[in-house]
């Protein structure tokens, strides 16, 4: 009975962490009982990842932004007038994707590190500084696209970045109908995951430090491996990992790492947790400060060039709303508006979940004013529990 | 005039896997002054926290009886009708409102529908003038020091009807002057009826003032003492709080006496822009190998801001002046470069800028050396929670473990911590501003003799105390300030407090 006891325990102890997955996979039963399983087809899984994409790269960065205190408001309106900007370099000065798409990421970077300076230098409050960029982009993007109207992108390698899929290894014949690479790459995706964690459970045991029972540490395993295989499985039933979902997998991947295994990622939790004791421990806080907006600044540039690939156009409305929902998904994957708190992976699942509502209400006919208002309810709801299993947290 | 005024009988609180009040008894005499002592953990604010109603009614067991009738609390405004007035540690006045709509605040002066102003300054200025406080009431309470905002806190519970009066550490924030007048005014503040229960740490204060002692201990009242019976001595207190006799509470130590200077400031000088005004004034000093230095001095004779602007000067000061480790002259321009040079500043303030109390004791301990654990800027895990367990250990501190938020952690522990942090640094210099304010005899003491070990080590000490007798246990040689300026410097062998407080205040 210790295993069942085992798994109880580290429910409990970990239900903020596991409340979120829990809530994504509540919700997707529903919506797949409510359409005959419309919803889990793989058709619709790609498509609801495909339309995550734009909010949930934003949402990656804000995670950040609001771990160390603050806020940024700029971001829609600056993912529209860099998706525009990008429309343009390639359209009117004749500029390859291969360029294109690291200039427009560096054109973001500094316009993040321009909100952050009066935020860093002077104690400006990011909210008002952030909504003076809000009103400048949006100004910025219709003054772009005004002359013009929209800017349809005839460039195709750029469009398949929000539209197209991996391609499949040639002349395989088993399994028809499945996408072989993509099959593939989960098998490896597990194959890591599993050498990972027998790895650091080894080094663990050097250290004489705790490890969970053999029968945990396997069913934990066996479990992940499962989930990883799954989502593959569906995935590979319709043309395969699309590019927005490497994108998507790959910003993740590399803020997961930053944010809970690096220096830098310490330093960011530090001035979220406490500003002063941070600048007195040797954390330049202003740096910090900068190096987080500018990475918003970035990833607001990434989520621009998504959604202008997607619509393979750059228009007058880009952007409008999208920092609300990055916020919205930060908060409703357990981010803490107090600041200190909140993990990356989790305003990812938050950022599933906002998705999966509007994709299975879509499903369902449920008109579009009814929706907002579930929204705001899940929002509300996942807020109040974040709070309240805080408080018990003790 | 012996009635009883309140009686706590039999309260048993519990929380989750603690009992924090087991079987208390707590009698209050109406018109004395009674302590509450006990280290810290012992249960005193848990008690308090019972009769003010922050833990209701049916939260605990036992009963709380006030001039003969039992009473329930559910919250905080039920034990203020009854007239109970808490004055915390932490001070409840907003900064940018005034001095009178702090006081009325709350319980505002109206005429049905507007508040009148004009009657609230009024008996705000008689209220004031029962604490004894010469302030202009439209004055805003941000503009006040600590000690007078302290006695505008007593003000506004006596605007109200009070029979008894609760300060938790009133004193620990205070200098020993105002000190000193609070202490009178709560002799006053008796003479006029008034009940008051006072919650410290400060042994010389309680002998001095207490016409009863309640000792906890563990969360059970282990003793209480009187002042009619002369049973208040700080051997017995001692004895009872911590349950053995700690005869010395500053152990001594053996350390060869050199005369490397290690640390050497020259003329320094510090303005602060935002405030307008020069902090300090012309400082030299200088720190040998293996020394311990005190550095006396009034809350506002500029110590706190001395130990910032060396400290590579984190408030953003205009600073001038020279200053050299090991000869070498040196500046800094941010806290990182001081580390790097072996310097490190162990704050007076743990909650505010010392800790991250929303992070775990191994975080805490780790921050301000991560590199140290790190390996292209990726930290190793493993290493820190070995580096965590090592100083857990060697400075005793209490963590149910080292994933523990150090917001649940006693002020001596959390004091460990913090000097934990700092001595991960592995620093040549350590400025240790009020170490013991705050915490308990029994961490006191430990953190004193963990200073003893580091100068005999080789380390040298930089110690702001507030406590003149830390200074005097303490200190090889003893820098006194007043007003940003080193009023003058004393070896050990002829200090006393005397003279230190005739520098401090000349």
């Amino acid at each position: 009975m210790s295993f069942i006891n085992n798994i109880k325990k580290i429910f409990r102890q970990n239900i903020r962490e596991y409340g979120m997955f829990i809530a994504l996979f509540l919700i997707m039963i529903v919506f797949t009982i409510a359409t005959d399983g419309i919803f889990i087809s793989s058709r619709n899984i790609s498509n609801l990842l495909n339309q995550t994409g734009y909010i949930a790269v934003l949402a990656v960065g804000m995670t950040l932004v609001i771990i160390i205190g603050e806020i940024d408001l700029s971001v829609g309106f600056l993912a529209g007038f860099l998706g525009a900007v990008a429309a343009i370099a390639m359209v009117s000065w004749k500029l390859p994707v291969i360029v294109v798409i690291p200039l427009v990421m560096g054109f973001g970077a500094i316009a993040g590190v321009f909100t952050a300076l009066p935020v860093a230098k002077m104690g400006v409050p990011s909210f008002v500084a952030s909504l003076a960029g809000w009103l400048i982009y949006r100004g910025a993007l219709q003054m772009v696209t005004l002359k013009t109207g929209t800017i349809v992108i005839p460039n195709d390698s750029f469009n398949a970045i929000g539209n197209g899929f991996i391609p499949d290894i040639p002349g395989l014949d088993f399994l028809p109908g499945a996408h072989k690479l993509t099959l593939l790459l989960g098998l490896v995706a597990i194959a890591l995951f599993i050498f990972n964690e027998i790895r650091s459970r080894g080094k663990k045991k050097e250290y004489k430090f705790d490890i969970l029972p053999v029968d945990m540490f396997v069913f934990q395993i066996v479990f992940v491996s499962l989930l990883i295989f799954g989502i593959t499985w569906i995935l590979a039933g319709y043309n395969g990992l699309s590019w927005t979902v490497v994108i998507m997998l790959i910003v993740t991947a590399v803020y997961h790492f930053l944010s809970s295994e690096t220096v830098l990622g310490r330093y960011i939790y530090a001035v979220g947790g406490n500003p002063e004791a941070a600048e007195l421990s040797g954390i330049n806080v202003e740096r910090i400060i900068l190096v987080v907006f500018g990475s918003m600044g970035m990833l607001s540039a990434l989520s621009g060039i998504l959604f202008a690939s997607r619509l393979q156009s750059a228009t007058t409305t880009a952007g409008q709303l999208f920092e609300l929902d990055a916020i919205a998904a930060a908060y409703v994957g357990g981010v803490s508006a107090g600041g200190g708190v909140g993990k990356v992976t989790g305003s990812i699942i938050g950022a599933l979940v906002m998705t999966s509502l509007t994709s299975g209400m879509n499903l369902m006919g449920i008109d579009i004013s009814s929706q907002y208002i579930v929204r705001g309810a899940v929002l509300a709801v996942a807020v109040i529990f974040d709070v309240a299993t805080r408080r018990r947290g003790k | 005039m012996n009635k009883t005024l309140l009686e706590m009988k039999n309260i048993t609180k519990k929380f989750p896997g603690v009992v924090a009040l087991d079987d208390v008894n707590f009698q209050v005499t109406e018109g004395e002054i009674h302590c509450l002592v006990g280290e810290n953990g012992a249960g005193k604010s848990t008690l308090m926290k019972v009769l003010s109603g922050v833990h209701p009614h049916g939260n605990y067991e036992g009963e709380i009886i006030i001039e003969g009738e039992v009473q329930k609390f559910f919250n905080i405004n039920d034990s203020k009708k009854i007239g109970i007035a808490i004055i915390y540690q932490e001070l409840a006045l907003v900064p940018e409102m005034t001095v009178y709509e702090n006081i009325f605040l709350g319980h505002e002066v109206t005429n049905g529908i507007k508040i009148d102003w004009n009657e609230t300054i009024k008996r705000s200025k008689k209220v004031l003038k029962k604490v004894r406080l010469q302030v202009n009431p439209a004055d805003k309470i941000k503009e006040l020091g600590v000690g007078k905002q302290q006695l505008v806190e007593i003000a506004k519970a006596l605007s109200m009807e009070v029979k008894l009066l609760l300060l938790d550490e009133p004193t620990s924030a205070l200098s020993e002057d105002d000190s000193e007048n609070l202490l009178n005014l709560l002799r006053a503040l008796k003479k006029q009826g008034v009940t008051c229960v006072l919650i410290s740490h400060k042994l010389s204060e309680i002998i001095k003032i207490a016409d009863t002692v309640t000792v906890l201990r563990d969360g059970e009242t282990v003793g209480t003492l009187s002042a009619e019976k002369n049973e208040i001595t700080e051997n017995k207190l001692i004895k009872l709080m911590v349950g053995r006799e700690i005869n010395d509470i500053y152990p001594k130590r053996n350390v060869k006496k050199t005369k490397d200077v290690v640390f050497e400031v020259k003329d320094w000088n510090v303005y602060d822009p935002k405030r307008g005004k020069q902090i300090l004034t012309d400082i030299s000093l200088n720190v040998k190998k293996g020394e311990i230095v005190g550095f006396a001095g009034l809350m506002g004779s500029g110590r706190t801001e001395l130990a910032l602007s060396l400290f590579g000067n984190p408030d953003r000061s205009r600073v001038s002046g020279d200053m050299y480790i090991d000869g070498e002259k040196i500046n800094f321009s941010h806290p990182e470069n001081a580390i790097k040079k072996g310097v490190a500043y162990v704050s007076e303030d743990r909650k505010g800028n010392g800790l991250i109390l929303i992070q775990d004791v191994k975080q805490n301990i780790t921050l301000a050396n991560l590199k140290e654990i790190a390996k292209r800027g990726v930290v190793d895990n493993n290493a820190e929670i070995k580096t965590a367990k090592e100083y857990t250990t060697s400075l005793a501190i209490k963590t149910p473990s080292i994933e523990q938020k150090v917001l649940y952690l006693s002020g001596g522990n959390q004091q460990k911590v913090s000097l934990a942090k700092w001595l991960f640094v592995k620093p040549d210099i350590l400025i240790l501003d009020e170490p013991t304010r705050g915490i308990d005899v029994g961490a006191k003491y430990e953190i004193h003799s963990i200073m003893n070990d580091l100068v005999e080590q080789g380390m040298s000490i930089i110690m702001i105390s507030s406590e003149l007798p830390e200074i005097l246990g303490m200190s090889d040689r003893i820098y006194v300030l007043s007003d940003g300026k080193i009023s003058g410097e004393l070896s050990i062998e002829e200090a006393d407090q005397e003279k230190i407080m005739h520098l401090a205040t000349n």
